[in-house]
């Protein structure tokens, strides 16, 4: 561990002027992110919970360094945020460029940024890493199902080599039977590259799943932050607690069968 | 028991050629709540649209729909209408496309009111009142007046819910109602949706394909895979002893919320859900599934009483 984090995150506020109604009023300001402090270390794992609208999306955007903040400062302490810094998003249709084979897609972040690297030994390590056959590199987006075009995206994300890896909702629009698959995906590049994960979701299980740290939002705030397993057993903000109790629980699980 | 509030036999739903639906039977029961378990693509919603007679233009229901005697799909469009909104009535995921966006909400949960009960236009507008009232829409009479895009995700979906139960139907059907919503909103939703059917006693049949709302919303379950019911019974049965292969791959591959999994690796199932029509001959899971023998290339039959399963080697 070293003495600063990597990423530290000080008083970030973000607002965003909203379209003028009419053109006599004056335009209306939304906080989107309001007076947040986090720190991420190296293979840290934190995730983001919280309402639409909380302000998660704002903030990954503000880590990517898309957007600089309007008060506060975010402080990288790695040397190039650009490469080290890669992201998923939600929806891998939208994510994906239709007319780019899957090897254009996959190796563009090392071209856009100048990386040297053998580039098909690079994109077999990376297909191989995400579980995509190397017969894939030739093929279109479109000839591939929701959770391999998720694949698709990991292994773009992957292919600078990251130190951060963010991830907004990755699988909220993939099917039930595909999300367990993506998921395990994650967590073992997570451990294979000592990866640190911020991950967005509205869902807790799979927050609590990958994360050892959750931080709560409402209305732009981190009103909490805890270790996970400490958060699940004592929230201490009113409004975790609610989210908590809101979860929809299994109430019945069938008990784990020896394999066959 | 009486007799059941609907039965479902042999339902098939073309898309051209293609059969999405491939023979559907269900029933339910007077008063039941049961939940429809399935992926995209596995048929669910369009089951539920061909009961309702609200198919897409070009696609074709088959097979019998039983409703207090008659065979729905054997009725005259006009029949059918009158049905519809009135004892059969349905609430769907996204409600800001299934309101119209030009008409006050007061007037919109005065319709079905107005068309089926032929209630006057000050005896309709005191009813959704009530209606709003009764789903605890904050402020209803200043939202009688609202539009639409001026109330938020799960306001809208309390006025669907009002307009879905202003003719207190005998069945009501709910695709994916809370989907589209917040945890917290959801919650909320859910708990006035079953306590207003459990105060009619309305047949609810509620679509899902998160089965930990079914759990705690629903009796019975049906679980659907490549357009067939695949598995069927007590909601506590079926969760805790699964017999389909798919049924126990999909509650397998839920990350526990209470407890934190020894290794940190889910049970995953492989590959993918096949595309319309792309599935397998036989059953429609078998290219997934890990007890795969040269038998199910055949269709199994759905069999037993209590909890049936369609698969040729289905779990103890």
């Amino acid at each position: 561990m070293s003495s600063s984090p990597l990423f530290e995150v000080r008083g970030v506020t973000k607002r965003y002027r909203l379209p003028r109604t009419s053109v006599f009023a004056r335009r209306r300001e939304i906080v989107a992110v309001s007076r947040v402090d986090l720190d991420l270390n190296d293979s840290d794992s934190l995730g983001l919970v919280g309402d639409s609208g909380a302000g998660k999306s704002t903030l990954l955007r503000l880590l990517l360094g898309l957007e600089p903040p309007d008060e506060g400062s975010i402080r990288y302490q790695g040397e190039w945020r650009r490469r080290e810094v890669q992201i998923v998003f939600q929806d891998p249709t939208r994510a994906l460029d239709p007319r780019m084979t899957v090897a254009e897609i996959v190796l563009e972040p090392l071209r856009v940024l100048r990386l040297r690297e053998p580039m098909s030994t690079r994109l077999s390590e990376l297909l191989d890493a995400v579980g995509l056959p190397r017969a894939a590199a030739d093929r279109y987006p479109h000839e591939f199902s929701g959770g391999q075009r998720q694949r698709i995206a990991i292994a773009r994300a992957l292919a600078p080599r990251p130190r951060v890896l963010l991830a907004d909702e990755p699988v909220s629009a993939l099917d039930v039977s595909v999300r367990a698959q993506i998921l395990n995906l994650l967590h073992d590049l997570r451990d294979l590259y000592g990866l640190a994960l911020v991950l967005v979701s509205h869902d807790l299980s799979v927050v609590r799943h990958l994360c050892d740290r959750i931080a709560v939002m409402h209305r732009g705030e981190v009103v909490e932050q805890q270790q996970t397993q400490s958060l699940f057993t004592a929230p201490t903000h009113p409004y975790t607690v609610r989210l908590l109790e809101a979860i929809p629980r299994l109430r019945w699980r069938p008990s784990p069968r020896p394999s066959e | 028991m009486s007799a059941p509030a609907l039965e479902v036999r042999g339902l098939q739903v073309l898309v051209g050629e293609t059969e999405a639906v491939r023979g559907v039977d269900f029933t339910l029961e007077q008063g039941a709540r049961t939940g429809l378990i399935g992926e995209s693509g596995s048929g669910k919603t369009l089951t539920a649209l061909a009961v309702m007679d609200l198919l897409p233009d070009g696609l074709v229901a088959r097979g019998e729909i039983w409703y207090r005697g008659r065979d729905l799909l054997r009725l005259s469009e006009r029949e059918r209408s009158r049905l519809r909104g009135d004892r059969l009535t349905m609430v769907f995921q996204e409600p800001l496309s299934a309101l119209d966006p030009l008409m006050r909400v007061g007037d919109q949960v005065a319709e079905p009111l107005r068309l089926h009960r032929r209630l006057s236009r000050t005896e309709a507008r005191a009813r959704a009142r009530e209606l709003l009232e009764r789903v605890q829409l904050p402020d209803p009479v200043e939202r009688l007046r609202a539009y639409p895009h001026q109330l938020s995700g799960g306001q809208r979906q309390r006025v669907m819910i009002a307009m879905a139960v202003a003719c207190s139907p005998d069945i009501l059907i709910a695709d994916e109602p809370t989907t589209a919503l917040d945890v917290t909103v959801q919650a909320e939703i859910l708990a006035l949706l079953e306590r207003l059917v459990r105060e009619e006693g309305t047949t609810l049949l509620l679509i899902t394909h998160d089965l930990a709302i079914v759990s705690q919303v629903c009796d019975q379950v049906l679980v659907m895979y490549g357009g067939r019911i695949v598995e069927a019974g007590p909601t506590a049965e079926v969760f805790s002893h699964p017999r389909h292969p798919y049924t126990l791959a999909l509650l397998e591959a839920i990350p526990p919320i209470d407890q934190q999994l020894p290794n940190g690796r889910l049970t995953q199932i492989p590959g993918a859900v096949p595309g319309l029509g792309e599935f397998p001959s036989g059953c429609p899971f078998r290219t997934r599934c890990l007890r795969e023998t040269s038998c199910c290339s055949t269709m199994p039959e759905m069999a037993g009483t209590s909890h049936p399963v369609a698969c040729w080697h289905p779990l103890s």
